[in-house]
């Protein structure tokens, strides 16, 4: 392990953690809405949202998989120093990073069962750009519409078609993040 | 009593032994991933692993840990009891928040982001900027209904609620009407139904299309569950008998109010009573911009 992995992460855990899921809480209940999240500074290619996301939410309880170039050493030490997270495959995983292309296919993914659809994977996107523009939002947490700049629609359709099972995901670029719970209707422009 | 009552949450009163909000961080993470999963499902039970707190089961431990989940130093808290912000329940878990997390605390609705609620929903329109976290002692509808886990939650998996429109059906031919006045069950986005905590029928309407997050925790039962702002949710009824939201049929004494929840209160040994209303802020606002009741006295500032 070289030292990179021991830096860049939470200066205060109590404090940056209890704002970064503010502003991921927020993201997912008003889906297309986004947020801003710091603290966090990880190796690349993992992004600063993205990094801020794994240390709120994983710990050694959550199965994370790294998808194409997010799997190399100085992410996978990183999140192993900082998290302490399992690092595992695609199918038991609870919490997945990758480009949008080095996720699929998203049939590999836990979407829960039945009696218990919260246990499923939440998808971390990593993608280049992240606007309020494109893909029409319907559904709970959006007052009418809202828009949000999207890899595909297909797929998300696909995936809210099945509620209550289903994958939720985050959208992270820079320190921006937006989410898309299974919940949310999507529609091309 | 002024507004702002975050006397005590100086910041040399902040206990410095216990974490940020009291619970440890993993502890949190576990809170937190639970909430995201119920904002994504809304109106599905998402099992935790709830802690021991500092006061027993039945006091609110549920809302108390999503509320240390969800806080951030710039927050400002309300709790809320019953509508009221000064009774034991209220000030005890805010009193413990003030020094566990130094958050500045409010009495007034709209100055608050995070409102922790036990069984009222405040009378004060909510707003986008809001949170409003609800303690919640049995977060199974049909428990009373269907004693077994298993078996509820197979019944949710199917979609399988005709049990619950049974009891409402008995209660009409009971009583002619849906007795049913509090934990009144909804049904969210179509899908889920859910207890929405023993609030009042009368706070139902408010549980839909709320721009605020709403979230739900029930500590003893281990379950968390959520609904995103401008979420549908319907209260459960039949055609021939529309649901009802109904409250005592008078005015505040105090503030005279027409449109506000109200609670009796008995006033003496010969049964004299006044109706008085529940949301204590909103009602000396009221009285604060001159609003007054039958029974009220003229508003003075630092006065109960």
């Amino acid at each position: 392990m070289q030292t990179q992995a021991l830096e860049g992460g939470f200066a205060d855990v109590a404090v940056d953690s209890a704002q970064a899921f503010r502003a991921a809480m927020v993201a997912l209940a008003r889906p297309g809405r986004l947020s801003e999240v710091t603290g966090a500074a990880p190796p690349a290619p993992l992004s600063p949202a993205a990094g801020a996301l794994v240390l709120t939410l994983c710990d050694p309880d959550t199965a994370v998989h790294l998808a194409g170039a997010h799997d190399c050493a100085q992410v996978r030490d990183w999140i192993t120093f900082h998290a302490g997270a399992p690092l595992t495959e695609a199918a038991r995983a609870d919490f997945a990073i990758g480009t949008w292309p080095a996720l699929q296919p998203l049939e590999a993914y836990a979407t829960g069962t039945a009696e218990y659809p919260d246990r499923s994977a939440t998808l971390i996107v990593e993608v280049d750009r992240l606007a309020a523009e494109g893909a029409v939002l319907r559904g709970p947490g959006i007052d009418g519409t809202a828009r949000l700049s999207l890899p595909e629609t297909a797929a998300f359709r696909a995936n809210a078609g099945r509620f209550p099972l289903g994958l939720d995901f985050f959208f992270s670029c820079g320190n921006r993040l937006a989410a898309l719970p299974r919940t949310t209707q999507v529609e091309d422009s | 009593m002024t507004a702002p009552c975050n006397d005590s949450a100086q910041k040399g009163e902040t206990m410095e032994d216990y974490n940020f909000a009291y619970l440890d961080e993993q502890t949190k993470r576990m809170i937190r991933r639970a909430v995201l999963k119920g904002l994504a499902i809304p109106g599905y039970q998402v099992p935790f692993a709830s802690r021991e707190m500092p006061m027993p089961y039945g006091w609110g431990t549920g809302g108390v840990q999503v509320s240390a989940a969800t806080l951030t130093p710039d927050d400002t808290l309300k709790v809320i009891d019953q509508g009221a912000d000064d009774t034991t329940n209220a000030v005890s878990i805010r009193k413990f928040f003030e020094r566990t997390a130094g958050v500045a605390t409010t009495e007034a609705t709209a100055q608050a982001t995070v409102i922790q609620t036990r069984h009222r929903i405040p009378e004060a329109a909510l707003t986008e900027d809001q949170i409003l976290i609800y303690q919640v002692p049995i977060p199974e509808p049909l428990r009373f209904l269907e004693p077994r886990e298993t078996e509820t939650r197979k019944m949710h998996s199917l979609e399988e609620y005709g049990l619950m429109h049974v009891k409402l059906y008995e209660d009409i031919s009971q009583h002619g009407a849906i007795a049913t006045s509090y934990a009144y069950p909804v049904k969210v986005e179509d899908r889920y139904v859910m207890d929405p905590s023993p609030i009042p029928k009368f706070d139902n309407p408010k549980l839909s299309d709320c721009p605020a997050i709403q979230l739900f925790g029930a500590g003893r039962e281990q379950r968390i569950y959520a609904l995103p702002p401008y979420t549908r949710v319907e209260s459960l009824d039949f055609e021939d008998h529309p649901f009802d939201p109904s409250k005592a049929d008078h005015p505040c004494d105090l503030c005279g109010a027409e449109d506000s929840y109200l609670d009796e209160v008995i006033t003496d040994d010969a049964g004299t009573r006044m109706f008085v209303c529940s949301d204590t802020d909103y009602c000396r606002a009221r009285r604060a911009a001159g609003h007054m009741g039958a029974r009220g006295v003229p508003f003075e500032e630092g006065a109960a």
